[in-house]
């Protein structure tokens, strides 16, 4: 619903004439809102733009958020709502900050009481909602590329490839083993034992809260196919619950050196390569 | 982290993408950890859970999961049940042979269910869907 021209003009010419009023109004009646979670001097400059952006719409005689005099004033909107969606501002309160304007203007009219007025207020009320819907939507697109971001993030830093020791490499999994994982783990796994030319992997499962067949039979084809590169996987990280879990769902893990911790998994290949790894408390050998 | 789940009445999720799968594994973690079972038990029931989910989701084409909390009066435990509408078992004691697959996989999710819960029972009939109900009582 699009305001008419004449209906533009004098809100235009409302805002201006009553500036200080609406602005104090609407910024007090925010921060109320929010509870001093925004400094008071932040609050007031981003009522400030809003208003002059505003009046800015109003005097290009815009009588549609969508129209083309209100680009400016939908570029302000949107700088607004993704500054409170980054934060960590709730939707409800990014769109109230804007509906709060109804209720500024109100207070405003209030004092002349004639039909047209109110009229008036219904119209300006319609492109109220419209700015505040837009502010919501900007809000809810923000958020969404935030997660995405966040989870292409989380994929990076979940896989981590790390070298232990001159030709031992490690792989400490972390979370989840669903199938894109797994396979963005043992790619990454094969590459690095070529690039550094590791005769032994060690593959640590401690931050993995379940183990079921599907993670084990990740796990095993990643070994699988490091065996037929020439080299060597050791898991290690498993704890007494995964232990018995294994057990009873029959998993086998076959001719696989498996250990408890990721340090017996290095001390076991240091053993191996002839590496002597010296303990301060030497153990009673058997 | 058991806020947000009433633990008085069963929990639903539908299963319907690997995401979901998930979502059950916590629900089914969130729900153990109230009703007081060891590590070792939420580990194994958490694990039952999540092969039965992917049944679901594989084999059964989706459906959903049911958790509760319940106490038989001597002592507490949580029974999930886990229903869909999908082909259903037509030979369930070859689909309850350790190795048996019909999907790739290692052909002990169902059979390792079954031996990781104290109570373990499947309805299913070839066209009619399957529904397995498992319970796991706390020591």
């Amino acid at each position: 619903m699009a305001l008419s021209a004449d209906e533009s003009g004098r809100l235009g010419e409302l805002l201006t004439s009553r500036a200080e009023l609406v602005t104090q109004r609407w910024t007090e009646i925010i921060a109320g809102q929010l509870r001093g979670r925004l400094s008071q001097a932040e609050l007031v400059r981003q009522v400030q733009e809003l208003h002059r952006a505003l009046v800015d719409a109003l005097s290009k005689g815009a009588v549609d958020l969508n129209a083309e005099d209100a680009t400016e004033l939908r570029a302000v909107l949107a700088e607004f709502s993704r500054g409170q969606a980054r934060q960590g501002f709730s939707a409800t309160e990014t769109a109230t900050g804007v509906f709060a304007l109804k209720e500024a203007l109100l207070s405003v009219l209030q004092a002349d009481q004639d039909a047209g007025t109110l009229r008036d207020y219904v119209s300006f009320s319609a492109l109220v909602d419209q700015m505040g819907l837009f502010t919501f939507e900007t809000f809810v697109r923000t958020r969404e590329s935030l997660i995405a971001d966040q989870a292409e993030q989380l994929l990076e830093l979940s896989t981590p490839v790390v070298k232990l020791w001159e030709g031992v490499v490690a792989v400490p999994l972390v979370g989840t083993l669903d199938s894109a994982r797994a396979q963005v783990v043992m790619e990454r796994l094969l590459q690095t034992l070529v690039d550094t030319g590791s005769p032994y992997a060690i593959i640590d499962i401690t931050g993995v809260p379940a183990v079921d067949t599907q993670v084990a039979q990740h796990i095993l084809k990643t070994v699988v196919a490091a065996r037929l590169m020439g080299a060597d996987c050791i898991i290690s990280g498993i704890r007494p619950q995964i232990a018995q879990t294994i057990v009873a769902l029959g998993i086998e893990f076959g001719d696989i050196a498996t250990k408890a911790s990721l340090a017996d998994a290095l001390r076991h290949v240091l053993r191996l390569t002839g590496v002597e790894a010296s303990r301060r408390q030497s153990r009673r050998e058997a | 982290m058991t806020s947000g789940v009433d633990l008085g009445r069963p929990q639903t999720q539908s299963v319907g993408s690997d995401e979901d799968v998930v979502r059950v594994r916590q629900l089914v973690r969130t729900v153990a950890v109230a009703v007081r079972l060891s590590l070792v038990d939420q580990t194994k029931v958490v694990t039952a859970a999540s092969e039965l989910a992917r049944n679901t989701l594989v084999y059964g084409g989706g459906g959903t999961v049911e958790v509760t909390a319940i106490d038989n009066g001597r002592r507490p435990g949580i029974r999930i049940v886990f229903a869909d509408s999908g082909p259903g078992i037509a030979d369930l004691d070859l689909a309850l042979t350790d190795g048996y697959t019909t999907g790739g996989g290692l052909g002990l999710g169902l059979s390792g269910a079954r031996r990781l819960v104290d109570e373990f029972d499947v309805q299913t009939a070839p066209g009619q869907g399957t529904r397995i109900t498992i319970t796991k009582w706390s020591r």
